[in-house]
């Protein structure tokens, strides 16, 4: 089950990853980035990480995707053309991002034996509901972190005010 | 069915049940329709549809036969792939959410929960997180139709979705906070004690929490009286207007498979889902399985219609909003009082431990 | 039953394909999707990491990086749209002054 789970998943996530390398305009780019958050949350969800796979769908995909969509719709952004600079970022961007990928997945293949296998929606030491645990632990534990990043957020809205407002 | 292992068994209910609620929920798209025609029609001193068989009733078929033929146009300036794409997108998630809906009490056939396709422990969000998904629809097609009238109404309907989806999902966070859990399910069983006494609208005090929610709703839905992304008299016909055939009735269908569903999660949420309105009090009489089985689906309906009679009304009462005003009111407005019905839920419930 | 690392190997793909993107790509907007791909990719490691050890911390990180991946996104692309307003154009190459 989790298996097929995995491979479905892991290939629409590959699939859509590739065509974002691939298309040429900007929306089906950033399209294909939905397919692969999509797909990431379903794999959340085997991991046992509801709350996160929920988060996944409603603040990546339905928030922060939608805002670059609108973007790209705001700004008519054509197919993008080849320059200079491409052909020099084509050969060195694909053999650096190969060898980066071999390196990852040898460490991860040869370290195999320590890495454990996973089960279906996993269990979290003394935990029942995921939710309760991640709450509680951002609410007592991690409160400073937590207020900090709402601090982040408030900063964030005021910076994109101020840019994105036109001068009289 | 006793030589059948669980899991056939398990995965045949399944599929029955995927058929059966999508054919309802079909259905009751094209009869809420016809409902809105008949009571619009009431409300404004007219007959309504009253030709197509007794009381119009099956004037929703007529309509559904004169979509399919009706030509397909394509225009030539659009962007082939995401034009199609774009209904699809729309009407696939204004399906999918009715997914989590428990529309029933609990009845197991072999472990099978008959009433309620996917008990998800996050279904409430799951419900939201395909909503924001459905956002996407109307900008695609917006964008891909290449007509300055279809972007602006995307534009608009997008940034209203976007605005109003804040102040729908902090609405019910109180409703959460006092069933301590996100499953559809045991929110409806902690209303469950007292009949309409202990509802959350009533006996919880969520009114305010049920107010925002019904304007938010509204909002997301793009009905009346925040319907301006639709607004013909500004842009044609808002983000459809380049639609024809098929792919109009699937925008069209999808508005009201949202309408249903928004009306489920209030009836769920805030209106004891499937319980009685008595609560417990004739529980005695008719205690057999299958009345035990029945009457909590037809509660259920009734609560959704109710609501959607409601949608209805609001749209044959007010006019529309300017769009700043619709922008000043869902973020200077049902914002800031959301967020102050979920302190004063917090706290109330911190203080009574 | 699907080894970690599966998902580790998952993970290392999406990021290279990130790499790769944000290498290659002309368009401001198409080099920032990438970020979030190398977001992503790192956010599943994290997740399959706090699954094998039964652990909640590692979930918790990935909730910090969406709020943070939030902000970026919002000041972000208020910067793209500043710099269309003042260059017309949204190819990296021809961003290359500080000056207009």
């Amino acid at each position: 089950m989790q298996l097929a789970l995995f491979i479905v998943f892991g290939a629409l996530a590959l699939g859509g990853a590739l065509n974002l390398l691939l298309q040429r305009h900007p929306i089906y780019s950033a399209l294909s980035l939905v397919v692969v958050m999509m797909s990431l949350a379903v794999l959340y969800w085997s991991l046992g990480a509801e709350f996160l796979a929920a988060a996944q769908v409603i603040v990546y995909s339905g928030a922060i995707m939608v805002l670059f969509v609108f973007v790209i719709m705001l700004l008519n952004a054509g197919k993008e053309e080849q320059t200079q600079g491409s052909r020099a970022a084509y050969s060195v961007g694909f053999p650096g991002a190969a060898a980066i990928f071999c390196l990852l997945s040898f460490v991860f293949l040869s370290e195999r034996g320590s890495l454990q296998s996973t089960n279906i929606g996993g269990d979290l030491s003394s935990a029942v509901d995921n939710i309760a645990v991640l709450s509680a632990m951002l609410f007592t534990r991690q409160l400073l972190p937590f207020e900090v990043t709402s601090v982040l957020i408030l900063v964030a809205i005021l910076g994109a005010v101020v840019l994105a407002r036109r001068e009289q | 069915m006793n030589h059948l292992t669980d899991f056939e068994v398990f995965l045949m209910l399944s599929v029955l049940k995927v058929v059966v609620v999508l054919v309802i929920t079909l259905l009751g798209v094209a009869y809420t329709v016809l409902l809105e025609r008949k009571l619009l029609a009431r409300m404004q001193n007219r007959w309504g549809p009253s030709r197509v068989g007794p009381f119009g009733l099956l004037q929703p078929l007529v309509d559904g036969a004169k979509s399919f033929l009706k030509e397909d146009m394509n225009p030539l300036a659009v962007e082939r792939p995401l034009f199609i794409l774009a209904p699809i997108i729309a009407l696939g998630c204004a399906l999918i959410s009715v997914s989590v809906v428990p529309f029933g009490a609990v009845t197991r056939v072999r472990g099978v929960d008959l009433f309620q396709i996917a008990n998800v422990n996050i279904g409430l969000l799951v419900i939201l997180g395909v909503t924001s998904i459905g956002v996407y629809g109307i900008t695609l097609s917006g964008w891909s139709s290449n007509n300055k009238y279809s972007l602006l109404g995307s534009l608009r309907s997008t940034a209203q979705v976007i605005s109003y989806e804040l102040a729908l999902g902090l609405s019910l966070v109180g409703v959460v906070l006092r069933a301590q859990s996100l499953n559809l399910r045991v929110i409806v069983d902690s209303q469950s004690a007292h009949g309409a006494l202990s509802w959350n609208i009533f006996g919880g005090f969520q009114f305010v929490a049920f107010f925002i929610y019904l304007m938010a709703a509204f909002a997301e839905t793009n009905r009346a009286p925040f319907d301006l992304p639709e607004a013909e008299n500004e842009l044609v016909a808002g983000y459809h207007t380049e639609y024809s055939s098929m792919k109009f009735a699937m925008f069209f269908m999808a508005e009201y498979a949202n309408m249903i569903t928004v009306s489920c999660v209030a009836t769920l949420l805030f209106l004891g889902g499937s319980t009685s309105i008595f609560g417990h009090i004739f529980d005695g009489i008719l205690n057999t399985p299958i009345a035990n089985a029945i009457f909590p689906v037809c509660w259920f309906v009734a609560k959704v219609f109710a609501f959607l009679a409601l949608y209805i009304w609001v749209r044959a009462t007010l006019p529309r909003f300017r769009y700043d005003q619709l922008m000043s009111f869902g973020w200077k407005f049902l914002l800031p009082l959301a967020m102050a019905n979920i302190i004063v839920t917090s706290l109330v419930l911190a203080v009574r431990g | 039953m699907v080894p970690t690392a599966y998902y580790l190997v998952l993970a290392a793909m999406l990021f290279s394909i990130g790499i790769a993107a944000f290498l290659i790509k002309r368009n401001v907007i198409t080099i920032f999707i990438s970020i979030e791909l190398m977001l992503n990719a790192v956010n599943l490691t994290f997740v399959a990491f706090a699954h094998m050890w039964h652990q909640v911390s590692g979930q918790i990180f990935v909730f910090f990086v969406m709020v943070v991946a939030a902000a970026e996104a919002a000041v972000g692309l208020a910067i793209i749209l500043s710099i269309f307003r003042t260059r017309q154009t949204l190819n990296v190459d021809e961003i290359d002054l500080m000056k207009s």
